[in-house]
């Protein structure tokens, strides 16, 4: 991990402390309880698997790229079913919501295929099996106007290349 | 990669383009129009159809296929003038002159009669299979001509007529110059939200004339005009690898702008066209690089572990506006063109994206994004004097017009609760925060630029 990568990631850390703090008094209620813990989708609605038991995306709070205790679990999974299946190579699609500005989302997608991609290298997966793509807000998978929709399209998509 | 692509010939004819003036009176500027207050007053103009002789008429419905050349040019005319708020071009069923008699000689009381204050006359006519126009613009309280310019250009060059006349009126009666005769390349959408098709596209400012530069195989983005209106560099997911590109509209030839091992994107020109300014995505992190179109030589501008994107340099190249969300959140930055003095100035509440230098280099647009809602905004360059000219739903990426009075945006709305009713338009708006109005395209379309002047 070079010296930017950790500084990338403390600070990362820091800010969703920060938001964290700042929607606990303004979010209590969502009318979409259960599929949502705080603002990152946890429903399985558009969940694909990659093989049984493997589901084959990771969700993100607004303009974040940190990934939650289900989103570990959920890229482990991938990865032992990687490191099992070492002929399969992936991509990492990474998509944003449409709630920003279009430039900025490519690159949001981008750091959260990579964070996805950073956690399957470090349970073992080789890199060189992964590519990353970002999509920004261009392929939303859910065309509604509203906080469901906007937490189902701001995902990492593990995706077979081969 | 090369793909054959719509050849501007337009942009060669331009160069026969020759602009005579005939004779020209400044001392009597009566009529003179703000253009710092928005549209509070229209001024009432009458422009009236331009005449032309049987000859000519039966030539250009040959050539053209259009009946009445004077009065489709005068519409052109008339248009223009209307959408820019600044004046109210009258209903030429009030007219009570014809109009080969007015451009000869206008009878001012007439005119005074339907409150006309100015007066936009001319002829058309077809010399060597070229069109010859000729234009007045009479003060008509003072009773004075106040322009008359004459120049001859290819028939099928008629509704740029039209925009030239628009411009040299607009600069007379403003004091500034005009933004008509210019074209604005943006991103024609089409299909549903999840599957979006997105082709580049280039039409006159005023929607006319549009013609399609990619077929839609592959999902293109952000395109931008170089200083000359030749070369436009844009996002392209060619082969499913999002990377700058760099089109010649004339000859269709299209590049990869560098070799980078990943995704490039948010690309513009230089102002002297030399060089464009692009992210850079790598690991997660992305930073603003620029390649030199001569030499291919690649400079790193910003090394940061944020995304640093959305460049844009100021007029005199020194400076370059951008975005960074260093700070924690997305907020506006400014920096020497050597990636120096990084200075953010943005401090308002909210997100800030998308800045773009204004052609007249004192103030920078951008997007901002606060309490779910998006905004166009301009602020001075130090960061100071931020004003908000439109909230809605969602809005982004403003573009100036080349005198910097006006910017044009896209508009998205939102869908409902079966997610659709979805739609996409382009809007502009007067940097006075009047004057909001869609801007005519066939299909949905979003990311537009302008262009600048094409002829001058």
């Amino acid at each position: 991990m070079t010296l930017n990568k950790i500084l990338r990631n403390t600070f990362l850390v820091l800010v969703a402390g920060l938001i964290l703090t700042a929607c606990a008094t303004t979010k209590k209620v969502e009318t979409t309880a259960g599929q949502m813990q705080g603002d990152v989708y946890t429903g399985t609605d558009t969940v694909e698997y990659l093989a049984s038991g493997v589901p084959d995306r990771v969700f993100f709070a607004t303009n974040e790229s940190i990934l939650t205790t289900r989103s570990r679990e959920t890229l482990r999974k991938q990865a032992t079913w990687l490191r099992e299946n070492s002929e399969i190579t992936v991509v990492l699609e990474g998509h944003a919501d449409e709630r920003g500005t279009r430039e900025y989302n490519l690159a949001l997608g981008e750091r959260r295929a990579n964070a996805a991609k950073d956690y399957l290298m470090t349970y073992g997966v080789s890199a060189s099996r992964i590519s990353v793509i970002s999509y920004g807000k261009e392929r939303p998978v859910d065309s509604g106007s509203n906080p469901l929709s906007w937490s189902k399209n701001r995902r990492s998509v593990t995706v077979k290349a081969n | 990669m090369q793909e054959k692509c719509w050849k501007d010939e337009n942009l060669k004819f331009l160069k026969t383009l020759i602009i005579l003036l005939l004779i020209q009176f400044k001392a009597y500027a009566l009529i003179e129009v703000d253009i710092t207050r928005g549209n509070l007053s229209p001024l009432p103009v009458a422009v009236s159809p331009l005449a032309s002789d049987k000859k000519s008429l039966v030539e250009v419905e040959k050539i053209l296929k259009i009946k009445d050349i004077g009065s489709e040019i005068s519409l052109v005319v008339e248009n223009n003038l209307k959408q820019t708020g600044l004046f109210n071009p009258l209903t030429k069923d009030a007219f009570l002159q014809k109009p080969d008699i007015a451009h000869f000689k206008p009878r001012f009381e007439d005119w005074k009669l339907i409150k006309a204050q100015a007066l936009i006359t001319g002829k058309v006519e077809i010399i060597n299979e070229n069109l010859r126009v000729e234009f007045r613009l009479w003060d008509v309280l003072a009773a004075k001509e106040m322009l008359a310019i004459a120049f001859t250009t290819v028939p099928t060059n008629w509704r740029r007529v039209g925009h030239i006349i628009t411009d040299k009126v607009y600069e007379r009666l403003t004091g500034e110059k005009g933004y008509f005769d210019t074209r604005i390349i943006y991103v024609a959408e089409e299909g549903p939200k999840t599957k979006r098709i997105k082709k580049l596209a280039i039409m006159d400012q005023d929607g006319f004339n549009v013609k399609y530069l990619t077929l839609g195989n592959e999902l293109v983005l952000t395109p931008r005009f170089n200083p000359t209106n030749q070369m436009i560099t844009y996002l392209s997911y060619f082969r499913n690898l999002p990377r700058v590109y760099l089109l010649d509209i004339e000859t269709g030839i299209q590049e990869v702008v560098g070799d980078f091992p990943g995704m490039t994107f948010a690309p513009r020109f230089s102002p002297d066209g030399k060089k464009i300014i692009m992210s850079f995505a790598s690991d997660g992190n992305s930073d603003i690089y620029t390649m030199d179109l001569e030499n291919r030589i690649v400079e790193r501008i910003t090394n940061h572990p944020s995304i640093d994107t959305s460049p844009s340099y100021s007029p005199n190249g020194r400076y370059i506006c951008f975005n960074s969300d260093r700070s924690g959140y997305q907020q506006i930055y400014v920096m020497k063109s050597d990636g120096s003095n990084v200075k953010r100035i943005s401090f308002g509440r909210g997100l800030y994206g998308t800045p773009v230098w204004s052609p007249r280099g004192d103030l920078i647009a951008f997007t901002k994004l606060h309490k779910g809602k998006f905004y166009i905004g301009v602020m001075r360059i130090d960061g100071s004097g931020e004003r908000l000219l439109t909230e809605n739903f969602y809005q982004e990426a403003p573009s100036w017009s080349p005198n910097g009075r006006v910017l044009v945006f896209y508009r998205e709305t939102k869908t409902d609760e079966k997610g659709e009713g979805f739609s996409a338009k382009l809007w502009s708006i007067d940097l006075t925060g009047y004057n909001e109005r869609q801007v005519r395209t066939k299909t949905d379309a979003s990311d537009p630029s302008w262009s600048s002047l094409l002829s001058n």
